[in-house]
Parts: structure tokens; C-alpha cells; sequence
């Protein structure tokens, strides 16, 4: 089976002013498909760089990119919108959905932008099994400040998934969530990991990361731990423990 | 991307901000109704001129005693005689084309009927003048070739004159008396209205002008002749050998100036058209400095809008929007702007321009190709000052857009 991402010596520089910032140094990396990788490391240890990349929205200054097996180092602008629609989702911390849209709308905005054209009936229709896939079928007529944070990330989350990604690209995205909701939204993540959808996921809190299956740590712009998770934290175990986070029941 | 979906999006966007949207417009709506509304009132004079100089008849010469000399003084025509009948005789017979040729004088007198009096125009006139002014007569008839044979004292009289002296009754067979020679009526005019100088045409005694001039005026000098020629196409030619014929008869010496004024209704009507031009395209230019202005508007909402949204289309953009959609989703924003508010301005144009000629009696006609070139004019508008501010947010870079705060 070929690598769903394999990055070959990445290398990306900023022009800061008179300074040259060399953000990502050779950074080589292989993620199987059904992976579920948590990204670490300081702000400015050059993850952002590395995911952004990945993420297709920035092209590398050395160094090959193949996701899926297709070189997209050398992508325009316009190809890399078509492969970020077509194959990656998605999840930022903010959320970032469009306010005063409803939730089902935000989840369908990726299928309006995608080259195949679907009917408006289609579209819907998908958007609605997005949302119930994320547990919120009853919520697809709110707007996003009618929802709490956890569901926001939800109608994220349902957003990356309606365009059936190959890879979700996640930055940070339980950093505006307390601990309940978070591990709610690790719940969503493992299983739609279990379903076959890779993850790539950028994180600050160790005990987050160990709801991945396999731990990466940056530091300058280079990779320095690489290793799977030995004590896997599953969500739907540490849900059912009453006493695990008493303070958090309510923000769901 | 469907353009049904960015036509939407677009839409409703505008909606989000009704109050924002309504003003951008505010300028657009101004600037369009402006031009139809100046355009409407244009046209509408420039019509109520070409009717006016319709009534002086069908491929008229008027010919003028008197001229404008070189140095530029006016010797005034129409009051130094220097034309006499045998000029209209000699027009007649020799100019190829003429069809009928009627001497003129004209003099301000006091009429009398019975108890009634009036300061009027007295016109003296051949009897082919009725024919040459298409002046149809609303009772009674012309005076005829015989009467100006004979200077018989026989008139017609203007539906202003009528209507003073005579109230509603038909004076066909009254006496009007003049200078106290007494004449008969023998027909009253139909209406012709305001003449271009803005005096009224049907007040007035129309005379044979053999009778003008012994009976009246005292005087054998014509202060014109009004010529009719016999088609559209000869009017320059029968123009021109008037001129030539005159100055022969007069002997003016090659190098002088004429004694006579010619004059064709073409000069007449581009004489009137040339002001209600001018006019026009002072108040176009008017009406397109506040579209431009209207414009800015739009380019400046616009800019403000696509900063605000600015994460809004890093989002779009990471979900696989390409450059080209931003740039549509804005361009269309700012074209519905435009055009919803030139269409709006047109209507306010076409009200306005009603209302004026209803309350103030302005002759206005809003023309459908004025409305088109409008609103053409108004999506124009939001097309050219729209583009820019598209182009900047076609032009982010999505990973700078999302991080925007």
C-alpha cells in the first residue's frame, strides 16, 4: 500500500524582513493510510509550517511532497484548491465556520466549491449525514453562536468529512474546548479513525496527543521524537468513568 | 463551482447588511435616476422644439430684409424694407423648385370689434401662406388670390384673437375694424400654440398683404417672405439661388454683405436643438460625476467588506475555493449593488421626470433606450470599481486569511 503522506527532505523559509526564518529543515515523513498522528512541539518549532504544507495551502521551497501517491509540490494555486476540497478535511481551532450561516450550510460549503457538480438536493442530503455522522442532526437549522463550543467543532469535523477526505487535518482542535468536551471530540476523532479516515492532528497537551495512535515532537524546524503511543487513551472508556472530569459535565 | 450557488452566497451576503447595502446604493440610485430624469427633460424639449418647428410649415425658407453685416452690427431684420414684391414675384418664377412664395409684413396694431378691443399682430400675407404654414382653418376659409389682387378688406383671424373678441361665438362674416377700415372675417385658424420665441401664434390678424399695405401700414417694403419649396432634398439648392437672385436684383457688389437674411427651417431647428444639447450635456455630465461618485461608494464598501470577511475567505479558500469563485462571489456583490440600484434609480428617474412635468408642466419623454444605456451604465459601474476590491480577495493568501483576526 502506497503512503498516503510521504514528505522527502521538506524544507520551507520565510523572507522575514532582511532575516531568512528557515522554518521546516528537512523533514522527511511517511504516514500509512488509517494513521492517526499527533503533531507537538513548541510555537515555532515549525509544526504549523509542516501541517500547513500538508494541509496544501503552502508549497514547499525544497523537498517533495507526495500525497496519495501524486507529487503536489509544484501544484498552482487553483490545482492545490482541488486537492484540498477533494481530499482533506479541515479542523481549526477557532472552528472557523461562518457566522450567521446555519450549521447544515457550514457543512456544506466544501460541496459547493467541488468540480463535480451535485444537485442542491445532493448536497443536503450528504450535509444532514455529515452532521448526524457527528452526533447533531438535531442541531442542522442553528447558527453557530446557538452552539456550544463542542458542537461548533462538530459541525467542523462534519464539514471536513463531507467531501469523504482521505486525511483530516486538525490544528489544535480541542485547544477551545474544556477537558470533557475535548475528549468528546477525541471520541468523534478515533472513530472516524476507526472507519478508515487518517488524521493528522496538531496539539500542545500531552494527554490529548495519547488519544493518537502515533506521537510526533518538532523542535527547530526538525522532527525529534517519533514513536507510537504505548498507553492509547480511548475515549469512550474515559466517558464512562463518572468521577474522571466532574467539572465539565454541563459544557456539552 | 455552480454560479447559481455564488449567486446565491452573494445575495446573501447583501442581505446580511441591509442598511449598508441600502446606502451603497444610495449613490447609484441618485446618479441613475439623474440621468433619466435629465435625459427625460432633454428629450422632451428637444421634441417640443421640433414641434414647434413643424408649425412654421414644410421645407420653409423664410427670408428677412435686413442683415447682419460683417462688423457684426445688426441692421435688425424684418425692419429696414429692403425687399419688395417684385423679389417674391421674381423668386417665384425664376427659382427652379419654388412652389409658392408668400410676402409678409407684420406690424402691432389695435383691432376693434363691436365693443371689444385688442393689441395684436397684424400679418400681411399672400394667399398661399395657410397652405405653406399647414395652418388648417377651424371655421370659414382662406381670403383668396383674388382678394390680394383686389386689397379687399377681408382678414383671418388667430383662435387667440377670436376668443377675445368674439368669446365662444363663430366670427366668420363679423367686422374687425383696423386703424377704422373695417374687414371681414373670413375664416379662424386652428391653434398652433407658442412659437419657439415663446410668443403666441394665434394671436393674430392675418391680412392680404396688398391690403396691409395700402388699408393698414402704409407701406410697399416687405419685412420677409415666407418660400415653400418642393421637396426636403432641393431646400440647400432653392437656398442658395435665392440668395444669388436677390443679391443680382438688389446689384450687391461681390464682396458686400447681403441686404436680406436667408433662412432654412434647418437652421431654425438646429439653431433650437444646438441650446437643448448643450443643455443636455451639461446635465449627462452632472448625472455621470455622481455615478463615478457612486461608484467610489461601491469600490469602498466593497474594500471595507472584503477586509472584514477576510477569515471568511481564507475558510472558503481552504475548503477548496479557487480564486476565480472569491472573485466572482465579490464581482457579483458588487454588481447587484449597482444594478439593483440602477434599476431602482430608474424608476425613481421615470417618477421624478412625471412628477415634473405633471407639477411644473415640463414637456418630458424618458426614452426606453435611455433607461437600457442606464442601467448598462450603472452594472458598468459596479463591474469596473468592483473589480478591484475582488481581485484583493482572489489574491489572499488562504493561510494568511485564516490566521486574520
Amino acid at each position: 500500500m502506497k503512503p498516503l503522506i510521504q514528505l522527502e527532505n521538506l524544507v520551507k523559509t520565510y523572507q522575514s524582513g532582511e532575516v531568512e526564518v528557515r522554518a521546516v529543515r528537512n523533514v522527511s515523513l511517511v504516514v500509512e493510510p488509517g494513521e492517526f498522528v499527533a503533531v507537538m512541539g513548541a510555537s515555532g518549532s515549525g509544526k504549523s509550517t509542516m501541517m500547513n504544507t500538508i494541509g496544501c495551502l503552502d508549497r514547499p521551497t525544497a523537498g517533495r511532497y507526495l500525497l496519495d501517491g501524486v507529487d503536489v509540490s509544484a501544484l498552482d494555486r487553483a490545482r492545490l484548491a482541488d486537492i484540498r476540497n477533494e481530499k482533506i478535511g479541515f479542523v481549526f481551532q477557532g472552528f472557523n465556520l461562518l457566522s450567521r450561516t446555519s450549521a447544515v450550510e457550514n457543512v456544506e460549503l466544501p460541496m459547493l466549491y467541488a468540480r463535480g457538480a451535485k444537485s442542491p438536493r445532493d448536497i443536503r442530503a450528504r450535509a444532514l449525514a455529515a452532521l448526524a455522522m457527528v452526533g447533531l442532526a438535531d442541531r442542522a437549522e442553528h447558527f453557530p453562536n446557538q452552539l456550544s463550543g463542542g458542537q461548533q467543532q462538530r459541525v467542523a469535523i462534519a464539514r471536513a468529512l463531507c467531501n469523504d477526505p482521505s486525511l483530516i487535518l486538525a490544528d489544535e482542535p480541542t485547544g477551545n474546548l474544556d477537558t470533557r468536551t475535548s475528549i468528546e471530540i477525541m471520541g468523534v476523532f478515533q472513530k472516524l479513525n476507526d472507519s478508515g479516515i487518517t488524521i493528522m492532528m496538531v496539539t500542545h497537551e500531552l494527554d490529548i496527543a495519547a488519544f493518537a495512535k502515533r506521537n510526533i515532537v518538532m523542535r527547530d524546524g526538525v522532527i525529534v521524537t517519533d514513536k507510537p503511543v504505548e498507553r492509547r487513551h480511548f475515549a469512550a472508556e474515559e466517558l464512562n468513568q463518572p468521577t474522571a472530569q466532574p467539572n465539565a459535565v454541563a459544557a456539552a | 463551482m455552480k454560479h447559481t450557488a455564488t449567486i446565491r452566497i452573494a445575495l446573501r451576503a447583501l442581505r446580511r447588511n441591509k442598511l449598508r447595502t441600502a446606502l451603497t446604493m444610495l449613490g447609484i440610485i441618485i446618479g441613475v435616476g439623474a440621468v433619466v430624469a435629465m435625459v427625460g427633460i432633454g428629450a422632451g424639449a428637444k421634441a417640443q422644439v421640433e414641434a414647434q418647428i413643424a408649425t412654421l410649415g414644410q421645407n420653409v425658407i423664410l427670408v428677412m430684409s435686413g442683415t447682419t453685416t460683417a462688423s457684426g452690427i445688426r441692421t435688425g431684420f424684418g425692419s429696414a424694407g429692403t425687399l419688395k414684391v417684385e423679389d417674391a414675384e421674381a423668386i417665384l418664377r425664376e427659382v427652379p423648385g419654388v412652389v409658392s412664395v408668400s410676402p409678409e409684413l407684420r406690424a402691432a396694431m389695435q383691432v376693434a370689434s363691436g365693443n371689444q378691443n385688442l393689441m395684436t399682430q397684424i400679418l400681411g400675407e399672400g394667399a398661399d401662406y395657410f397652405e405653406i404654414r399647414q395652418w388648417p382653418f377651424k371655421s370659414g376659409t382662406s381670403f383668396t388670390e383674388q382678394d390680394v389682387r383686389g386689397a379687399n378688406k377681408v382678414c383671418v383671424i388667430g383662435l387667440t384673437t377670436s376668443r377675445t373678441l368674439f368669446g365662444d361665438a363663430d366670427p366668420v362674416g363679423e367686422i374687425l375694424r383696423i386703424k377704422q377700415v373695417p374687414f371681414v372675417i373670413t375664416g379662424v385658424l386652428t391653434p398652433k400654440g407658442m412659437s419657439m420665441m415663446g410668443s403666441d401664434q394665434d394671436d393674430v390678424v392675418i391680412l392680404p398683404y396688398t391690403s396691409a399695405m395700402k388699408r393698414v401700414m402704409g407701406q410697399t417694403m416687405l419685412r420677409g417672405m415666407n418660400v415653400q419649396a418642393a421637396s426636403p432634398d432641393v431646400l440647400l439648392q432653392v437656398q442658395d439661388q435665392i440668395i444669388t437672385l436677390l443679391r443680382q436684383k438688389h446689384r450687391i457688389q461681390p464682396g458686400r454683405d447681403d441686404d436680406f437674411t436667408v433662412r432654412g427651417q434647418q437652421d431654425i431647428a438646429a439653431m433650437a436643438t444646438e441650446q437643448s444639447k448643450t443643455m443636455t450635456i451639461l446635465l449627462a455630465a452632472v448625472a455621470g460625476v455622481s455615478l463615478v461618485v457612486g461608484g467610489i461608494g461601491i469600490m469602498n464598501i466593497m474594500l471595507v467588506s472584503v477586509t472584514e470577511r477576510t477569515r471568511e475567505i481564507g475558510i472558503r479558500m481552504a475548503v477548496g475555493a479557487h480564486g476565480s469563485d472569491i472573485l466572482l462571489q465579490f464581482l457579483i456583490e458588487s454588481i447587484t449593488l449597482s444594478s439593483l440600484g440602477g434599476i431602482i434609480g430608474i424608476l425613481l428617474g421615470i417618477l421624478s421626470s412625471y412628477l415634473l412635468s405633471t407639477i411644473s408642466h415640463w414637456p418630458t419623454m424618458v426614452s426606453p433606450a435611455s433607461i437600457v444605456v442606464a442601467f448598462l451604465f450603472s452594472a458598468g459601474v459596479g463591474i469596473f470599481f468592483g473589480y478591484y476590491p475582488a481581485q484583493k480577495a482572489a489574491a489572499l493568501d488562504p493561510i494568511d486569511a485564516l490566521r486574520y483576526e
